[in-house]
Order: structure tokens, then C-alpha cells, then sequence
């Protein structure tokens, strides 16, 4: 009934979409997106960000771990506006930070580490949570050996659990990928392993309910193999809930990778990342409001701009909503 | 009570009278109401002796003292004793085998029995007891027995000529506990006295009415105190927990406190808080110093675990080519200024404290990169393959350099990386969570101790006045090793058998003066011949609201040493 | 389903049991030592010393069993003397904290209070909030109040607290001075006087953590209640005749709930492992700052009784839950 393949096949039969030959379903999909303005208002801000992020450090080619202790505590452009004496300069347009680091750079720099984090983080978080979900929550045989599992998961202490990966896999990664990429796969996977486990609880909980709906037992009665039910029925309906779990997912990720920085588990000191310009600025926080206010606004719109991708495509694939 | 300190005590009054009458806080005990203290790290226990961590001794203070005490100018202070032994006075035996106390008659515990030898004697058998796990040991090192001839009178007996006996019962570190009260408490049994450890009976200021660890601890005036018309507050609040930040802004912003202990913030962020006008930061200099510790060892990570932090030499941090290279390249006014401000003062020395103990052999005040390259230069060190950095014998100069986990070490790093790599030298940062670094857990890499890494930076001090323990971490034998459970403080794996000859004259010489000369030689070996790049010469920094009075910031001992002097000033009172 | 109840508590044993195994393994195996927070100015063989004292010179399965056997046996007999006057413990060693070697279970219960106001009090606050504004929301879809409440909520979901706490003590503590920025533990409610202090010293942790759990709460709520709104179901009640408001609170909601009601479940053990940062922001010391104080300084017993507190809510959380999805669609069975 809310089957994405049988929805499809009922679109090629409706009229006025017969000329069209080669419109398959997901041009109704991007269709029904477009027309979502918060959802292309957040794909704009995303490209812009991710963009700004990958290629700004090209075009703005300031090195952001360089020191220029004489031009310290720059304020950015806009100051000059009120208040003319401000030490503002055309080439450090968002200021510099205590020990003259150029902000804009840093936040193009933190930016890559933090967008690569976050989404990484968040994909995983949500594959593993998804799995183990639909896994125990169809398969009666599994559901105890994983819930007793994802109990488990649930009780670690992230601190130890991630002082221990780092003891056992920093050196190893280190030596396999180097310093960036070993650190780097370590957080992501830090914090995926972390998270999942609410994911898992939500789409098990749904998957149950789905389970005994009439459209299963249906698809069910004529045969459908387990692995084709799970995919073609199952899944599409609890995607809002994932979605949900996936934009708070890329928030957490991001903050939890500064928190780890700050306890001394996450990228060495010279990395930037969003979360940690942020951490690191809050101490100056009225003598130097811009610090905070800039990846203040990257991390919130980011967010924000996910939130509402999220939105539109939930929107955009029930096939409830589209097309009306 | 003798003539002598009959006089003195008038001497005194007739001083606090002036004091009083330019200050005005002369009174009766309590008259000033309630002060808050608050500690950004949380005591969690109140027996010293069960922990050694600052925050702890220093809240023990309050309640229970030593004997004698350094004070703000470090200098040794009778307190519970009439005055300091000497050999010139007789209290120190012409062989310098024991030290004969004699304990100011009329002092009462807490709970207004009196203070007598025994509580000192029980105190000697409570920390040396086999079972205990004493924390503060090494201030017994060396005792063979403590005799007690009549109730006011402590002899303690050395197993040889100790030309520093100030070690027992002196200091914050080793106060005085209550016989009667921690009787059984010995040995294995000590951890079962929660009530014990959580209110010590004491002759201090205070006595403590509630004790929530590592959360909050309420006080009130001991009415024992052997000092009319002090402490001036009735009762005190000791708060602990949260972030430096925190406790400075409670005290210099909100002004919900009235001290706040060891604020270890950037200088502009204590200015902008200092402009809030509710409260002063204060700073005093101890012996605390930042430093650059350069491995000996070679760490390289393809050397077994075993092997890494035992094989000498290191490829080129041993020459002294590169090591001066790399302190040159050091800006040090600006490092102080970036993160220590007041709080902070370029050092070139390994003891940088007391004054009597400071060489004045090294200057190190200006950055020198171009006399750094030129130095590598001249040694051979060139950049072959032209990718910036230095080749030692077809090495590239690439160094691992680690610390733990605190924003000014963070900034420290990234300034001096970049120092460095203007001279050909690339670093690769590492931080690491405190509590691993300086944890001894043999089972990690990352412990300070086994030191896998080229250089590591973090600070280190010692207790009172006399470096001679301190020194002893420059001893050959006493690197950290495998065959030692990775135990030993001679972190740097620093060897010289000038440096092992010149510290064994130092442990026979009982002559102040001269025990000095031999500290600033043993310091000059220790720079010179590279086992650390001192850094900065730290202060404490701590900050007190305008409206206290009598606040003497004491970098030697218990920073709350006089907490019985402080008052409630003009109007707020 | 009570067969189904007694099994589950039954097996939850050797589930619980296992666990804790597997956080002692893990507190063993990760680095870091009791003695890391000592001065440097301790040598190290008395470290080594205190060590053993502490009893870490014994293997970690004579600990681990001590530990279980305090845990289980000891324990309990301590809360049958308190709470009866006999002697069953005679004098027993308890959970000793390896920092401020007093037992665990009375920092613990030092510490409920001010935990049970602070976090307790925001779930309660954020969950009541996030539900209306989820059912809204949904209800009133792409409508002024849903723009507003997701804007509002994502913006206060991706503000980390470090942040948004220090904000609010900036404001109302150093420049307005109305709220103090300390949390005072040892306040204790007699009057209205002392009520309306406990009130000025909670509403700024309070708020910062309710924030984060209402955004969470309420966007489940939302995207559940849309995709049921859009239902057969719905349609064929309303074709009934039903009242709107039946149809939503009745029906509609009542079927959105399973997602809500595991992140509340969830959401409970939570509570009471505190909120680190949050707690440590306004110095409210409670069960969190313990905790993080604890792994910090290695305290073992500390932090394996508290972890294990926490699996033990966890695991009975959890099958509250599963119990609870049976009584929101009864299709669901177990059996």
C-alpha cells in the first residue's frame, strides 16, 4: 500500500504523465523536493557550505595554523562599521584569533574536518543502527541476542571504551594511513559505535508494529522472501524516524568530536574543527563575540539546513504527499 | 608559657595593633560572618596522608597543621613549636642525626583536649605503617624512630647525617593528626575511617561541620583556636569543581565568592575578568617550571616496546648543535605573555626557585632563528632533498612532541612548532589526557614516564625549599626502565657521571650556602648538557575579592596557610 | 505477557551479569592509573605502595569477584542494618571509592538530590514541553508554529551546552546579576523563600538541558505523528463522524508513540548518569561531575558501580518499553 514499487507503477499508468517515456519515480521525487522551499533553501546552504569549505582554502590560500602574533586578536570587517578604531584589517575578514590565527581560514579548515566527521559519523551510526534494528525486530530468533547486545553498548562508559580503541588502534592506524587519516578513522568510528544504539531501539520498536500491519501479511502471504520484505516493505516505512535520528545524528557528531578534543581524545591541538574553535573561544566570549558567533552559525545551519533536506525528502518519497 | 614567647606574643600584638588600626580588623572570633572559598578542582578526602593531591592537602589545611611551615617568603615559620631547630640553637644535633622539637605549651585539638608529642608520634607510626599506602612516605624518609622524653617535646632520629631535616612535620604535606581520634585508623584499617578522613580533629582555624566529596565542605570557626579574636569569619563554605573559568568569573565577575584558587586562565582573560572590579588576582612564584624534556632514547616506533625507551643514543637530539638550535628558536617573552601573563616569568633554569638556588649562568630572553640555522648549519645538518626540513645523517629532523591536555600547553605547541620548523625541524603534535600522561599505568604508550616520543613538555616542581630530592631525579639510575615497572623520575633518560659525583657531595654538605652553589652547578649540567629546554618560570594564580583582607598568597605551602588572618575589609563588612 | 515479563527479568540476570564483566574488562584494559592525579613531587615507588593499599596488587579476578561480592552481598546487608537496626554486615568491607575512600553508595546518594532537581526536572520539563509542540507541529504541518518550533529546536540541538550555559551566566549572572552562577548543594527547600532560590539557582541548568531534550522528543513526535496521520485509518475514523480531537489524541498519537517511547525510556538512564558538561558549567555536582571525576582519576569501584547502576536502569528501562509497545498496539506479541 505505501510500497514505493507498486506506488511507481500506479504513476505510469495515470495520463498525464504518459507522454514523458523515460520519467522514472525519482523525477517525481526531486519534483515533490523542489517544491519544499526550506528543503532547497537547506540544499542551497549545504552546497554553499561544503563548497566554501572544500575549495575555499584554494581561493582564500592563508595558511590556517599560521602564527602572526603581531596581528593577534583582529576583529572582523564589520566592526569597523561602529567602531572605527577597531584593529580590523581587509585581509583577515573575520579577525584573527589570541595568537593571530586568520578565523576564516580556520573555519574553512575546521569545516572540512567537521563536515567529513559529522557525516561520516552520522552514516555509520545510522547503517549499524538500522541493521541491527530491522534485524531484531523482524527476526524474532535475533531480537533477544541483539537488544542483550545493544543493552551492552548502551552501559560501556564512552570514555574508557575510547581511551582503550585509541591504546589498541591509534599506533597501528598511525602507522597504516598516518597521523590525519589514523586519528581520523578512530573518531569516526568512536562516535559511530557510540550512537547507533537509539537508532536500533526506534526502528525496532517500528519494525515490530510494521510487522503485524495488513500490507505485510499480505506481501507475506504471496510468497515475498524475507530480504525482499525487509527492503521494499519495511524499510520505506520507517524512514522518517531514521531521518530524525540522522540530522540529530550529524549535530552530535559534530559536538561530540569537540567534546572528545577536550578531553584529550580527539584531533591533535593544531586540527581545527568547528566544535573545538567553538569550545576554544568561549572563554572570550564578550570581548570577542565573533569567535563564538562563526562556527556557532556553521555548526547550527548546518544542522538546520540537514534538518530540513530531511524534511523535504521524507515528504518527497511518501507517496502519499507526492504528486497532490 | 616561657618569657621568650611571652615577649614575642607581645611583640606580636603590638604589630597586629598597628596592622588593626590602619586596617581595622581587630574583633572577636566570628565577627566577620561567612567566606566562601572556591577550589575548581573538588577535595575529595581531608587526610593528606591518603592523598597527595593539592587540592586535598590544601583543604586539610584549614583544620590540621605541622609543626612548622614555610611562609610566603619561604622561609620556615615556627607553629605549633616555639621556633625552628638549628644547629646553632641546639635542636639539631652537632651530627646532624635528629631534630629535637619543642611544642608551644598550651595549644588544644579542636575538640579541647590538649596537644601533646604523642599525637606527633602517632603521627610518624599512622604514615610509616606498612599497610597504609601513605601518600607523603618521602617526608619520612630516612626517620629511624620519633622519641617523645616529656609531652611537649619531639626528637626524631635519622639513620644518618641528614644536612635537611625539615622534612618530617613540616609543611602542608605533613601536618599533625589527632592520636585519640585516628587511633584505630592504622594500617590497612585507614580507608574504613570515612568519618575520620572526612573531619579531622585539628588545631587549625577551622573545623569542619559537613564534608560532601568532591563536592562541598562547610566550616566553622574552632573555638579552640589558640589565637584570641581570630579566625574573623564564623564560618566558611569551600566549594569545589567546575572550571577555572568558572571559579575566576564567581569571584572577579559575579562576586559570589571570595577566593579562588589557582586560576590558570590566558592573561587577557583574567584582565577582561578583572575588569569586572570585584576582585585582585594575586600570583606568587615557586619553584614550578615549565620545560621541553628532550628524550635521550631513541623512540622510534619500529624499536620494540622494551627497546624504545632504553637504547641510546637518540638519532641527533643528544647534539648539543641541535638542542641549543632549538631553544634559540624559542621565543620566551612571548610565550609568557601568551600564556601566563603575570603568572608568568622566562626561566633558562631547571630551578628557577628559591632565589638562593636560581643560576644566573644562561640568559635566554631573545629568539635567535637566524643564529639557530646558522648554528645547525655549521654542525652539518642540511636540508638535502628541499622539502624545509633538516636531514640528520639522512634522517629527516622530524620529532613527535607531546603533552597533555590544557589549552595554554595547546598554544604553547603550536607556537613553537612553528618556531621550529623555521629552522628545519618538523613537529608533529600530540595531547594526550592528563590522566593517562601523568597515570604510571605500565600498560599504556602514553604515559609521560615511557616517554615514546622526541620531546614532551609539561611542569614539575618540589615541596618547600631544599631541591636536593628534586635533583635526584638527574640521577643515572634513576630512569624510568622496563626492568623498573617504567618507575623513576629521571624522565629524560638524562646520564652524567659529572652530574652523579657532584649530587653525592650535595647529599654529605650540610652548609646552606654551599648546598646552593652545588644546586645551580647541578641546574647548569642539566641544561647544558640537554636533558630539558626550560621554558617558563610559573606562578600560582589565584584571586581573592576586594572586600578580603589578609590574603598572603604562599606558593611554598598551603596557599590557605593563614586562613586564620583573613577579614572582611571596610564597608562589606 | 507477564510469562514474557518473568522471562525477560529472569534472563536479565546473567544478561546483567555479563555486562558488568565486560565494563570491568574494559576499566581494566584502558590506561590510565589511580594514581595519575598525584603531584609529580610523589616518588614513584610510593605511588606503587598506595597502589597496592588500594588493592591493585591482587589480579583482576579476585577484584572483580570482591567487587560482585560486595555489590550483591555486602551492600544489601549495609541497607537491611540501616533500615531494620540489625547487624547482618558486621562490620564488612563496603565499596570503597579509591579517591575519597568513603563508600560508594553514600556519594551516591549525596548526589540524588541535587541530580533528581536538576536533570530529572529538565527531562520532566523538556518531555512535557516536546510533546505538544511534536503533536502541533505534525498536526499543523509547514504551519507559522511548525517552522517556528523546528527552527527553534534544531538551533538549540546543535548549540552545544558548553556554549549555551556559559551564554546564559554571561547574561543573567555577570551583566543582569539575577541568577547565581553557582549551584549551592547544600541549599535545602524549608519556606518559600528558600524555594524561590532553588528555583533562581536550577532555572539556568534546567533550561539548557530541557532544550536539548525537547528537540530531540518533539522531533520524533512529529515525524511519527505525520506518517500516521496520513493513514487509512485516519481517514476512515474521520469519516466516521469522529471529533478531531479523538481522532488525534485517541487514535493518531497513541499509535506514533512507540518511537517517543523508547527515546524517553532511553532518555531515563541518562538522568542519572548526569550531564557532564552541564553540571560542570554550573557547578552542580551531581551524579555526571561524579562520574567524569571518577573515570578521570581511575576511581574503579566508583565508576564500575555507577556504570553498572546505569545498565541495570538500561536493561529494566528497556523491557518497560517492549512492554509498553504491546500495550500501545496490542498486534504486537511476544509470545
Amino acid at each position: 500500500m505505501t510500497d514505493l514499487g507498486i506506488q511507481a507503477k500506479a504513476d505510469d499508468l495515470k495520463p498525464e504523465q504518459a507522454p514523458v517515456k523515460d520519467r522514472n519515480q525519482w523525477w517525481d521525487v526531486w519534483d515533490q523536493f523542489r517544491s519544499h522551499k526550506g528543503a532547497m533553501a537547506g540544499l542551497i546552504f549545504l552546497t554553499f557550505i561544503t563548497l566554501f569549505c572544500a575549495f575555499g582554502p584554494m581561493v582564500w590560500d592563508v595558511d590556517p595554523g599560521k602564527l602572526d602574533i603581531r596581528n593577534k586578536d583582529v576583529r572582523p570587517i564589520y566592526v569597523a562599521i561602529w567602531d572605527v578604531d577597531a584593529k580590523t584589517s581587509w585581509a583577515r575578514p573575520m579577525g584573527t584569533d589570541h595568537l593571530g590565527r586568520d578565523i576564516m581560514a580556520n573555519i574553512m579548515q575546521g569545516g572540512r574536518i567537521s563536515l567529513a566527521v559529522g557525516w561520516t559519523a552520522m552514516v555509520l551510526a545510522i547503517l549499524i543502527g538500522t541493521l541491527v534494528g530491522v534485524l531484531s525486530g523482524y527476526f524474532k530468533r535475533l531480537d533477544w541476542g541483539l537488544m542483550r547486545f545493544t543493552d551492552l553498548v548502551l552501559s560501556l562508559p564512552i570514555l574508557p571504551l575510547l581511551l582503550v580503541m585509541m591504546l589498541l588502534f591509534r599506533d597501528p592506524l598511525r602507522a597504516a594511513f598516518g597521523p590525519e587519516t589514523g586519528i581520523f578513522m578512530l573518531i569516526v568510528a568512536g562516535i559511530g559505535i557510540t550512537s547507533w544504539m537509539q537508532t536500533a531501539r526506534i526502528v525496532r520498536g517500528d519494525v515490530m508494529a510494521l510487522k503485524e500491519r495488513e500490507f505485510v501479511l499480505a506481501a507475506r502471504s504471496i510468497g515475498t522472501p524475507p530480504r525482499r520484505m525487509i527492503t521494499r516493505h519495511i524499510l520505506p516505512n520507517v524512514l522518517s524516524p531514521i531521518m530524525v535520528s540522522a540530522t540529530l545524528g550529524l549535530a552530535t557528531a559534530i559536538i561530540t568530536e569537540s567534546a572528545l578534543s577536550f578531553l584529550g581524545l580527539g584531533f591533535p591541538s593544531d586540527f581545527p574543527t568547528w566544535g573545538k574553535i567553538l569550545f576554544d573561544s568561549v572563554d572570550r566570549m564578550t570581548a570577542f563575540p565573533e569567535r563564538v558567533l562563526w562556527p556557532g552559525l556553521a555548526i547550527s545551519l548546518t544542522v538546520l539546513a540537514v534538518n530540513y533536506i530531511g524534511d523535504g525528502l521524507r515528504d518527497a518519497l511518501d507517496p502519499r504527499i507526492r504528486g497532490l | 608559657m616561657n618569657l621568650k614567647t611571652a615577649l614575642m606574643g607581645a611583640v606580636a600584638t603590638v604589630a597586629l595593633g598597628q596592622m588593626a588600626y590602619a586596617d581595622a580588623h581587630e574583633g572577636d572570633r566570628g565577627r566577620d560572618g561567612e567566606v566562601k572559598v572556591i577550589y575548581w578542582q573538588a577535595p575529595s578526602i581531608l587526610n593528606p596522608f591518603l592523598s597527595g593531591g593539592t587540592k586535598d592537602i590544601e583543604a586539610a589545611s584549614l583544620m590540621i597543621e605541622p609543626l612548622a611551615r614555610y611562609d610566603s617568603s619561604g622561609a620556615l615559620t615556627p607553629w605549633l613549636v616555639e621556633e625552628v631547630p638549628t644547629v646553632a640553637n641546639g635542636g639539631v644535633s652537632e651530627d646532624l642525626t635528629s631534630i629535637t622539637w619543642k611544642i608551644t605549651s598550651g595549644i588544644l585539638w579542636s575538640d579541647g583536649t590538649p596537644f601533646t608529642s604523642a599525637d606527633v608520634k602517632f603521627t610518624y607510626e599512622y604514615c610509616t605503617d606498612p599497610e597504609s599506602g601513605c601518600a607523603q612516605l618521602t617526608k619520612f624518609e630516612g626517620v629511624t624512630s620519633v622519641e617523645t622524653p616529656d609531652d611537649l617535646t619531639v626528637v626524631v632520629n635519622f639513620d644518618g647525617p641528614t644536612p635537611f631535616p625539615y622534612g618530617p612535620f613540616v609543611g602542608g604535606e605533613s601536618p599533625i593528626l589527632q592520636a585519640a581520634q585516628f587511633a584505630d585508623c592504622m594500617g590497612a584499617k585507614a580507608p574504613e575511617c570515612t568519618d575520620e578522613n572526612f573531619g579531622p580533629i585539628g588545631t587549625g582555624p577551622f573545623v569542619v561541620t559537613d564534608f560532601r566529596t568532591n563536592d562541598v565542605i562547610q566550616l566553622v570557626a574552632n573555638e579552640n583556636y589558640r589565637e584570641a579574636g581570630k579566625p574573623a569569619f564564623a564560618s566558611m563554605t569551600f566549594k569545589g569543581g567546575g572550571d577555572a573559568t568558572a571559579a575566576g568569573r564567581s569571584v572577579m565577575e559575579t562576586g559570589e565568592f571570595d577566593y579562588a584558587w589557582n586560576l590558570q586562565l590566558a592573561p587577557d582573560v583574567i584582565a577582561s575578568m578583572e575588569a569586572g572590579g570585584m576582585g585582585t588576582p594575586v600570583a606568587g612564584f615557586g619553584p614550578l617550571m615549565e620545560r621541553i624534556m628532550l628524550n635521550q632514547t631513541n623512540p622510534d616506533p619500529s624499536l620494540s616496546d622494551e627497546e624504545r625507551s632504553v637504547i641510546r643514543p637518540h638519532p641527533f637530539l643528544g647534539d648539543p648543535a641541535v638542542y641549543k638550535a632549538m631553544s634559540m628558536a624559542i621565543d620566551r617573552p612571548l610565550l609568557v605573555e601568551v600564556g601566563y601573563g603575570q603568572a608568568g616569568k622566562v626561566t633558562c633554569n631547571w630551578i628557577p626557585a628559591p632565589e638562593a638556588v636560581n643560576s644566573d649562568t644562561f640568559t635566554c630572553d631573545t629568539q635567535d632563528i637566524a643564529g639557530a640555522n646558522a648554528m645547525l648549519d655549521a654542525a652539518g645538518y642540511m636540508d638535502t632533498d628541499g622539502d624545509g626540513v633538516r636531514e640528520a645523517n639522512g634522517v629527516p629532523m622530524q620529532i613527535l612532541y607531546q603533552t597533555s591536555t590544557n589549552a595554554v600547553r595547546q598554544d604553547f605547541q603550536a607556537l613553537i612548532k612553528e618556531w621550529w620548523s623555521e629552522i628545519g625541524i618538523e613537529a608533529e603534535l600530540r595531547n594526550i589526557d592528563a590522566s593517562v600522561f601523568f597515570g604510571g599505568d605500565p600498560g599504556s604508550p602514553d604515559t609521560f614516564q615511557k616517554f615514546y616520543a622526541d620531546v614532551e613538555m609539561y611542569a614539575n616542581t618540589f615541596n618547600g625549599t631544599d631541591p636536593q630530592a628534586y635533583l635526584g631525579n638527574g640521577l643515572c639510575d634513576n630512569a624510568p626502565s622496563p626492568a623498573t615497572q617504567w618507575q623513576g623520575e629521571n624522565i629524560s633518560r638524562f646520564c652524567s657521571e659529572e652530574y652523579d659525583a657532584l649530587y653525592a657531595q650535595l647529599t654529605t654538605t650540610a652548609d646552606a650556602d654551599e648546598r646552593a652553589a652545588i644546586s645551580r652547578q647541578l641546574n647548569d649540567i642539566m641544561v647544558e648538557e640537554g636533558g630539558m629546554i626550560p621554558l617558563v618560570h610559573r606562578g600560582r594564580l589565584s584571586a581573592h575579592a576586594t572586600s578580603l583582607g589578609g590574603v598572603d598568597l604562599n606558593v611554598w605551602d598551603s596557599e590557605l596557610w593563614n586562613a586564620a588572618d583573613w577579614y572582611r575589609t571596610g564597608d562589606n563588612r | 505477557m507477564l510469562n514474557y515479563t518473568i522471562r525477560r527479568l529472569v534472563l536479565s540476570i546473567p544478561t546483567l551479569l555479563f555486562i558488568a564483566l565486560v565494563i570491568f574488562l574494559l576499566l581494566e584494559l584502558a590506561p590510565g592509573d589511580p594514581m595519575g592525579q598525584m603531584p609529580l613531587t610523589i616518588p614513584d615507588d610510593v605511588k606503587q605502595r598506595m597502589r597496592e593499599a588500594l588493592g591493585l596488587g591482587e589480579p583482576w579476578y579476585t577484584r572483580f569477584y570482591l567487587w560482585l561480592y560486595q555489590f550483591f552481598v555486602v551492600e544489601p546487608q549495609y541497607w537491611i542494618d540501616g533500615a531494620f537496626g540489625t547487624n547482618f554486615a558486621d562490620g564488612a568491607q563496603r565499596i570503597i571509592s579509591f579517591q575519597s575512600r568513603s563508600p560508594v553508595f553514600d556519594t551516591i546518594a549525596q548526589r540524588l538530590p541535587q541530580t533528581l532537581w536538576v536533570v530529572g526536572m529538565s527531562y520532566v520539563v523538556g518531555v512535557a514541553i516536546a510533546l505538544p509542540i511534536g503533536i502541533i507541529s505534525a498536526y499543523k504541518q509547514y504551519s507559522v508554529f511548525d517552522q517556528a518550533g523546528t527552527f527553534v529546536s534544531m538551533i538549540g540541538f546543535s548549540v552545544p551546552p558548553f556554549f549555551s550555559g556559559v551564554l546564559l551566566i554571561v547574561i543573567f549572572s555577570v551583566n543582569l546579576g539575577w541568577l547565581p552562577s553557582i549551584y549551592d548543594t547544600t541549599h535545602v527547600v524549608v519556606d518559600w523563600e528558600t524555594l524561590k532560590f532553588q528555583f533562581q539557582q536550577m532555572i539556568m541548568p534546567v533550561m539548557v538541558l530541557a532544550l536539548q531534550t525537547t528537540a530531540q522528543v518533539s522531533r520524533y513526535m512529529r515525524a511519527s505523528m505525520l506518517d500516521n496521520l496520513g493513514q487509512d485509518y485516519v481517514r476512515t475514523a474521520r469519516a466516521k463522524g469522529m471529533t478531531e480531537s479523538v481522532v488525534i489524541m485517541r487514535h493518531v498519537l497513541r499509535n506514533s508513540m512507540i518511537p517517543v517511547v523508547t527515546v524517553i525510556a532511553l532518555g531515563i538512564p541518562s538522568i542519572f548518569g548526569g550531564a557532564i558538561i552541564t553540571e560542570q558549567i554550573f557547578k552542580v555536582n551531581g551524579l555526571g561531575q561524579l562520574l567524569i571525576l571518577a573515570l578521570q582519576g581511575n576511581d574503579i569501584p566508583m565508576v564500575m558501580t555507577i556504570t553498572f547502576l546505569l545498565a541495570v536502569m538500561i536493561v529494566m528501562l528497556n523491557l518497560v518499553a517492549d512492554i509498553l509497545y504491546g500495550v500501545l498496539d496490542p498486534r504486537i506479541r511476544y509470545d
